[in-house]
């Protein structure tokens, strides 16, 4: 009955179950970058220009979050009415990186609180005639 | 020293919702900067113009929209955009062009129009581009960041929505009587407070509104000055850093910072090397510092930046403000224009109305807001995808 669901961008997360953001890390000097980096190594002490795909850690730690009460413009797709939604800044702890994601339906930005753990989760993020657009998400681990 | 140039004019557009072509505002800003420098247009061998985005094609060009609004005299031009740091980006290179020899003087402005609400991205669909992408897959808008900053504040340093209240609140009461303000008017804590959120911990009141505005200035050589004035008012650095790798602040339009599992993070974050080079240019310290004209995109943001350019150390902005130290009458003013919360932005114009304030302070201008005996000023800015900017200005 459900409409057909695909990635909202391509190429950026798996669609496992387990979903995985997807990022590339430098076959020289092994840095690691998201988005995908695939021209030039981006660490100024290293000329790599070959790099592997690789899924990024699949947990994290909240960094800082916000919840937003107003509608942003477009490209945002915006259900009607709009309904407030939260972003998470996520620290790796293996990549030592922070990766934005909006958090998961149904947290209470209340409950959230600066270094919990956070794990990855797919939702639909918008949808059309044609299909539910999924994106990753942050959700509070057990939560 | 011999790096100074000089500044012999400034001028300004009020800030607000005019509703009029951007090229509008920078021409008055342009005749008041001439005036003000007391060099006719057609004098200017140099015109510097920073970019505006949204204005479409003669934005891009601004230096050469400028010139032609103006009348052609067949000056020299350059345009430069580096978002919100487009504004000392066109005055570094009119100041390189003077230090170089090929000119004594040079006109710089910017100017802008905005729309109503969020700063959005550039229209279409448009998918190999982060700055649409942040919208399209996070909704993370400006004050997305913003707030990021000020949460990161409110758990590392104990601030509260007060403290930020009371940044809203001091600026409010500094521009009351800045004639360019668009906002003149005082609140308090409790209305800054009961302002509805926009992204939490950020109310309304606590940041800055998109405006039109337009802001020039006049520089010359040292030797071109002084045969008008015996006491200069000089830029003494402009700094216009990028980031080192990795940088680990997340940073607009970014989805992701860079990842410090290989190369360590630098000694020195992004936002502190900004003023650092500019310190280290101008040869002085932030204990030389009179007043500061700092980024305040958000009223949190403010405290940040007084930390980055070391007015005080991290954790301690918080004490700073409620000291009065950054007041009016404090040791040391910040925004004494009143900052964005009374201007709203106009993005390549703002970095050009920073130094314009500063040489409003140190020449005893600036009516009803003026910072005792000013010697030396600071602006710090920054512009999105790692367009660091600041500019020492000193009598």
């Amino acid at each position: 009955m459900g409409k057909t669901q695909v990635p909202a961008i391509e190429g950026w997360f798996t669609t496992e179950a387990q979903a995985r953001l997807l990022g590339s890390r430098c076959k020289k000097c092994r840095s690691y970058f998201f988005p995908k980096e695939a021209l030039f190594c981006r660490n100024p002490g290293c000329a790599g220009t070959e790099f592997e795909e690789v899924p990024l850690s699949r947990t994290g730690k909240v960094w800082s979050f916000t919840t937003n009460h107003y509608q942003p413009p477009a490209p945002y797709v915006s259900p009607d009415p709009f309904v407030p939604y939260t972003v998470a800044a996520v620290e790796l702890a293996q990549e030592q990186m922070v990766v934005l994601g909006q958090v998961a339906a149904g947290v209470d930005p209340k409950s959230l609180r600066v270094g919990m753990n956070v794990e990855l989760v797919l939702e639909t993020l918008y949808q059309d005639d044609k299909a539910e657009y999924l994106v990753w998400k942050w959700k509070p681990v057990n939560g | 020293m011999a790096k100074d140039v000089a500044i012999l004019g400034v001028g300004m557009h009020p800030w607000g919702k005019w509703g009029k072509n951007f090229v509008e505002y920078g021409i008055k800003a342009c005749q008041d900067a001439l005036k003000d420098a007391g060099v006719a247009w057609k004098d200017i061998q140099f015109i510097s113009g920073a970019d505006t985005v949204r204005c479409g094609y003669p934005g891009y060009v601004a230096g050469a929209t400028f010139a032609q609004a103006l009348g052609w005299s067949g000056a020299r031009v350059a345009s430069s955009y580096a978002a919100c740091a487009s504004g000392a980006t066109a005055m570094n290179t009119a100041r390189a062009q003077i230090l170089a020899g090929f000119c004594d003087v040079a006109l710089v402005v910017g100017a802008d129009t905005t729309p109503k609400g969020f700063l959005a991205p550039t229209a279409g669909e448009r998918r190999d581009d982060p700055d649409w992408l942040r919208f399209r897959l996070l909704g993370a808008t400006n004050p997305t960041y913003f707030a990021f900053y000020a949460r990161r504040r409110m758990d590392l340093y104990g601030a509260t929505d007060r403290d930020f209240a009371k940044v809203k609140v001091k600026n409010s009461k500094h521009g009351l009587h800045n004639p360019n303000a668009r906002y003149r008017k005082e609140v308090t804590e409790d209305e800054v407070l009961a302002s509805p959120m926009v992204s939490d911990p950020l109310r309304l009141l606590e940041i800055c509104a998109t405006s039109d505005g337009g802001a020039a200035v006049v520089l010359s050589s040292m030797e071109y000055a002084r045969k008008r004035t015996t006491k200069p008012i000089t830029i003494a650095a402009i700094s216009t850093v990028t980031p080192k790798y990795p940088n680990t602040i997340i940073e607009m339009p970014n989805f992701a910072t860079d990842s410090a599992a290989v190369a360590s993070a630098p000694e020195v974050a992004f936002r502190d090397s900004i003023a650092g080079a500019a310190y280290e240019e101008a040869g002085v310290g932030p204990e030389d510092v009179s007043l500061a004209e700092v980024y305040d995109l958000s009223s949190a943001l403010e405290l940040d930046w007084y930390e980055n350019i070391g007015l005080c150390t991290p954790g301690d902005a918080e004490r700073l403000l409620n000291d009065g130290a950054t007041t009016l009458g404090g040791r040391v003013p910040v925004n004494p224009s009143g900052g964005l919360s009374c201007f709203g932005e106009a993005v390549p114009a703002q970095a050009i109305a920073q130094v314009c304030e500063l040489v409003w302070q140190l020449r005893g201008q600036a009516n009803g807001r003026q910072v005792q005996n000013a010697k030396v000023g600071i602006t710090v800015n920054q512009g999105l995808f790692g367009h660091g900017s600041s500019v020492i200005v000193r009598r």
